[in-house]
C-alpha cells in the first residue's frame, strides 16, 4: 500500500469534541488531488502496534496543497481518535494512505441531496465543492442536536441552498419535507447516525424513489468488543485479540501478510475464509451478504469480531 | 528522437511488420505450458528494462502507424468512440494521467508544460503541439478522452463505479478481439462479460470484480490475454466481421507461419483521482508465429498451450477451425525439452 509521510501544519479546536487537522507534504511538493466524498487511513503509532482509522476528507478535492480532516473525539472508542486528539499537533509527522473513495457522487444525478447527522458532515465539505466546480444543482442539509455541537458550521458556505438544522433551537430536520417533490433523476446521500440513514431510506422507499437514487456512507470506525483468540491456518500461531483492537489491527501487529484499503468493512480488500469456526462471528462489515454471514465460513477480519471457543483463518 | 517508427499498415496490404527488438521485447502472455483463465493480476508498471512492463503506457515502433489505423476506423465508424455525459470528468483524469506519464517516461517524444490549468502539449513523433484548458473541453477540438486515445496505443475502456459494481460507460475501442463498444456501452461488468465460457463458473468473474473495486489511487495493476488473429488486423470488430472473419479461410500448411498471429492484449487498471472512475486500457500487440518461434522456449511452449487448450476456449476465441494446422506447424519446434519458468525468454 502506497503511504504519504506529511507534516501537520494546522489543528483547531472547531467544537468542544471535534478537532480539525491539515496536513502538507514537507517538501512542498503537490498531493494527489481526489474526488468529493474520498476519505484518508491515518496511521496512528501506539507502542509496537499501529493504528489506522479512516477519516472522511473535508478539504477541496482538486487543491493538491494540503488534506484536512475532522475528527470527533469519542471517549468510549477504541482509542484512533482519542490519539488523534491528544498526541498529534501542529509540526508533527503523520503518515497516511492515498485518498480512496467509497462515497463517491453519482454524476448521473439532476440533482444532489446530501444530508449530514452531526460528525456524519464531514464527506459533503469535499462533495459539495466538487458539485460547485461542476455546477451541478444541489442542496445540503445539516442536523445537529445543538449549536455548540454543530463543528461543520464553521465549514460550510453560507448560501440559500445550504441549511442547517438545530434541533434544540426547534428546527428539527424534516425529511419529509426536504424528500418531497424533488425532481424526478435527484440522488440523496446520507451520513451519520443509523437512524438518520434508515430514516432517509425509509422515506426514499415511501416516496418511490429508485433504490440507485439512494446513497449512504458505508464505513463507520471498527466497535471495541470482548477479546478473543485466533488461529493463523498456515503458522498454527494463535493470536490474541484485545478488547479495544480490531482482529486485522491484532493480525498486523502479530505480523501476518493481510491486504487492506477502508478498514472500515466497506471494500472488500481484507475479505479471509474462516477454516474452522467454533462459535459466532459477530459480522459489523457492509461487505459479506446475508447468506454468507449466516455460513460462518468468511469474515471481514477489519470490522468483525468473534465469540466462542476456536476460531481458525486461512492465511 | 531515439524511436524509429515503421512505416506500415493493419489493413489491405498488410505490410505489418516486428523488427528484432520488437520481437525480442513482446510481451509473451503464457508463464508455462498449459492455460486456463484466472485472475492474473500483477501490479503495473515494473519489470525487467526494456519490456512493455517497464512503462506507464508503453509507446513502440508501431505507434505512429496505429494511430493511422484508428484514424481510418473512426472515420468509417464514429461510434467506436463513446463518452456518456457523466464520463467527461473521467476523460481528462485519463488526459492527465496519460500525459504526465508519457512526457515523464519519453522526455525526447513528448513534453508537457503546465501552468494552472493552462496545458501546452507537444507530441513529436505526430506532430501535434496544442495549448489548451484542462478541464474545459471548448479548448479541444473534441472531448478529453477522444482527444488522448487519438494519440495513445491500445483501446481504452473507462469504468463508472455504481452498485458495487463497474459500468463501462465510455471507451474507445478501434482494436478489440471481437466485441463491440456500441454493444456494451452502459453494460456492468458480469453483462458485458457474458459471452466468456467457463470464467463465470470458476468465480474469476467474480473475484476479478471485489479486486478491481478495491484497487485504490496510485496503485495501478495489470493482466495479460490473447486470442489469435489470422493477418495482422487491429481492427476485429463485429462490426466489421465480413471484412476480417474470411481471412481465416485463408491460412494453410505454406502460410501459417506468416499470416497466423498471436495476439497480446496488455490490460492495465488505474484509478482516477477526480472522477473516481476507472481507466481501463487494454494494448495489443501482434506478433506471427515464425516470429514467436525465432525463440526457441516461446515456440515449444505455444505449441504445448494450443495443442493442449479447453475446446470451449479455442472455440472462444475464434482460432478452432485452423487449430490444427497451427499446432501442426508448431510441432516443429517442439523436441519435448523442458521449459522455463515465467514469460521471458531464455538468455
Ligand atoms: C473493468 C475492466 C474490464 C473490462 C472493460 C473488460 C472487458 C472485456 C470484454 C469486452 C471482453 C470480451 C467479451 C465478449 O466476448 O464480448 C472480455 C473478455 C474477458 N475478460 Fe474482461 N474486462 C475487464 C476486466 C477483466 C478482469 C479483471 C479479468 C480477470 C480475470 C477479465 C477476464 C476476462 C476473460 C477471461 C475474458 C475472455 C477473454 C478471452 O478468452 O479472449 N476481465 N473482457
Ligand atoms: S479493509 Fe475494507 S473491508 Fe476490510
Amino acid at each position: 500500500m502506497k503511504k504519504l509521510c506529511l507534516k501537520v501544519t494546522a489543528v483547531e479546536q472547531l467544537s468542544p469534541l471535534v478537532k480539525r487537522f491539515r496536513f502538507e507534504d514537507p517538501t512542498g511538493a503537490t498531493l494527489p488531488v481526489f474526488s468529493g466524498g474520498a476519505h484518508l487511513t491515518v496511521e496512528m503509532p501506539e507502542g509496537d502496534t499501529i493504528r489506522r482509522n479512516s477519516y472522511s476528507l473535508i478539504s477541496d478535492p482538486y487543491d493538491g496543497s494540503a488534506y484536512e480532516i475532522a475528527v470527533r473525539r469519542e471517549d468510549r472508542g477504541r482509542g484512533g481518535s482519542l490519539y488523534m486528539h491528544t498526541k498529534v499537533s501542529e509540526g508533527d509527522d503523520i503518515t497516511v494512505s492515498l485518498p480512496s473513495n467509497l462515497f463517491q457522487l453519482d454524476l448521473r444525478a439532476r440533482k444532489h441531496v446530501l444530508i449530514g447527522g452531526g460528525i456524519g458532515i464531514t464527506p459533503f465539505l469535499s462533495q459539495l465543492r466538487q458539485l460547485d466546480m461542476e455546477q451541478k444543482p444541489y442542496e445540503l442539509h445539516y442536523a445537529a442536536r445543538s449549536r455548540e455541537e454543530a463543528a461543520g458550521i464553521k465549514l460550510l458556505p453560507q448560501a440559500a441552498h445550504i441549511h442547517v438544522h438545530i434541533s434544540e433551537e426547534g428546527s428539527r430536520m424534516d425529511l419529509g419535507a426536504i424528500l418531497d417533490g424533488q425532481p424526478l433523476g435527484t440522488h440523496v446521500y446520507t451520513c451519520g447516525p443509523d437512524g438518520l440513514i434508515t430514516a432517509v431510506a425509509d422515506q426514499t422507499a415511501r416516496l418511490g424513489w429508485p433504490k440507485a437514487a439512494v446513497h449512504s456512507e458505508a464505513f463507520t470506525a471498527p466497535p471495541p468488543g470482548e477479546p478473543f483468540d485466533v488461529v493463523v491456518k498456515s503458522s498454527g500461531k494463535t493470536v490474541h485479540v484485545k478488547a479495544d483492537q480490531s482482529l486485522l489491527e491484532a493480525l498486523e501487529a502479530a505480523k501476518v501478510d493481510i491486504d487492506y484499503s477502508c478498514r472500515g468493512g466497506a471494500c472488500g480488500r481484507c475479505h479471509t475464509k474462516v477454516t474452522a469456526c467454533d462459535g459466532r462471528i459477530l459480522h459489523n462489515d457492509h461487505w459479506l451478504s446475508d447468506d454468507e454471514r449466516a455460513a460462518q465460513q468468511d469474515i471481514m477480519p477489519c470490522m468483525s469480531r468473534f465469540k466462542g471457543t476456536r476460531l481458525e483463518l486461512d492465511l | 528522437m531515439t524511436m524509429q517508427f515503421n512505416d506500415e499498415t493493419f489493413r489491405g496490404d498488410y505490410t505489418y511488420h516486428n523488427s528484432p527488438e520488437a520481437i525480442r521485447r513482446f510481451p509473451f502472455p503464457f508463464d508455462q505450458d498449459s492455460y486456463m483463465y484466472s485472475v492474473n493480476i500483477e501490479q503495473h508498471p515494473g519489470g525487467p528494462k526494456d519490456t512493455p512492463f517497464e512503462k506507464m503506457f508503453d509507446v513502440d515502433e508501431h505507434y505512429v502507424a496505429e494511430m493511422k489505423d484508428r484514424e481510418i476506423t473512426l472515420a468509417e465508424d464514429p461510434l467506436r468512440c463513446q463518452s456518456l455525459p457523466h464520463m467527461e470528468l473521467a476523460g481528462w483524469d485519463l488526459l492527465e494521467l496519460i500525459m504526465v506519464s508519457k512526457a515523464r517516461d519519453y522526455p525526447d517524444l513528448f513534453t508537457l508544460h503546465r501552468d494552472g490549468n493552462d496545458w501546452h502539449w507537444i507530441n513529436k513523433p505526430l506532430g501535434i503541439e496544442k495549448k489548451f484548458t484542462f478541464l474545459d473541453a471548448t479548448t479541444l477540438p473534441c472531448g478529453p478522452m477522444e482527444y488522448i486515445t487519438r494519440q495513445t496505443q491500445g483501446d481504452f475502456a473507462l469504468l463508472h463505479e455504481r452498485d458495487n459494481n463497474l459500468w463501462m460507460d465510455a471507451g474507445m475501442i478501434t482494436s478489440q478481439a471481437d466485441w463491440s463498444l456500441d454493444f456494451d456501452v452502459g453494460m456492468n461488468f458480469f453483462e458485458w462479460h457474458a459471452p466468456v465460457p467457463k470464467a463465470r463458473k470458476m468465480g474469476v468473474f467474480d473475484k476479478a470484480l471485489k479486486f478491481l473495486l478495491a484497487v485504490g489511487q496510485g496503485q495501478h495493476y495489470r493482466r495479460l490475454n490473447w486470442t489469435m488473429t489470422v493477418n495482422p488486423r487491429l481492427d476485429t470488430s463485429p462490426e466489421n466481421y465480413h471484412k476480417w472473419g474470411p481471412e481465416k479461410r485463408t491460412i494453410t500448411p505454406e502460410n501459417v507461419g506468416q499470416k497466423q498471429f498471436l495476439r497480446v492484449e496488455l490490460q492495465t487498471f488505474f484509478r482516477l483521482p477526480r472522477s473516481n472512475a476507472l481507466a481501463f486500457p487494454i494494448r495489443c500487440y501482434l506478433m506471427n508465429l515464425e516470429d514467436i518461434a525465432s525463440n526457441p522456449k516461446w515456440g515449444r511452449r505455444l505449441h504445448r498451450v494450443l495443442r493442449d487448450i479447453d475446446p470451449a476456449l479455442a472455440e472462444y476465441k475464434g482460432f478452432a477451425v485452423n487449430q490444427k494446422i497451427i499446432v501442426d506447424y508448431l510441432s516443429q519446434f517442439d523436441d519435448g525439452a523442458p521449459t522455463s519458468p515465467g514469460i521471458f525468454p531464455d538468455a
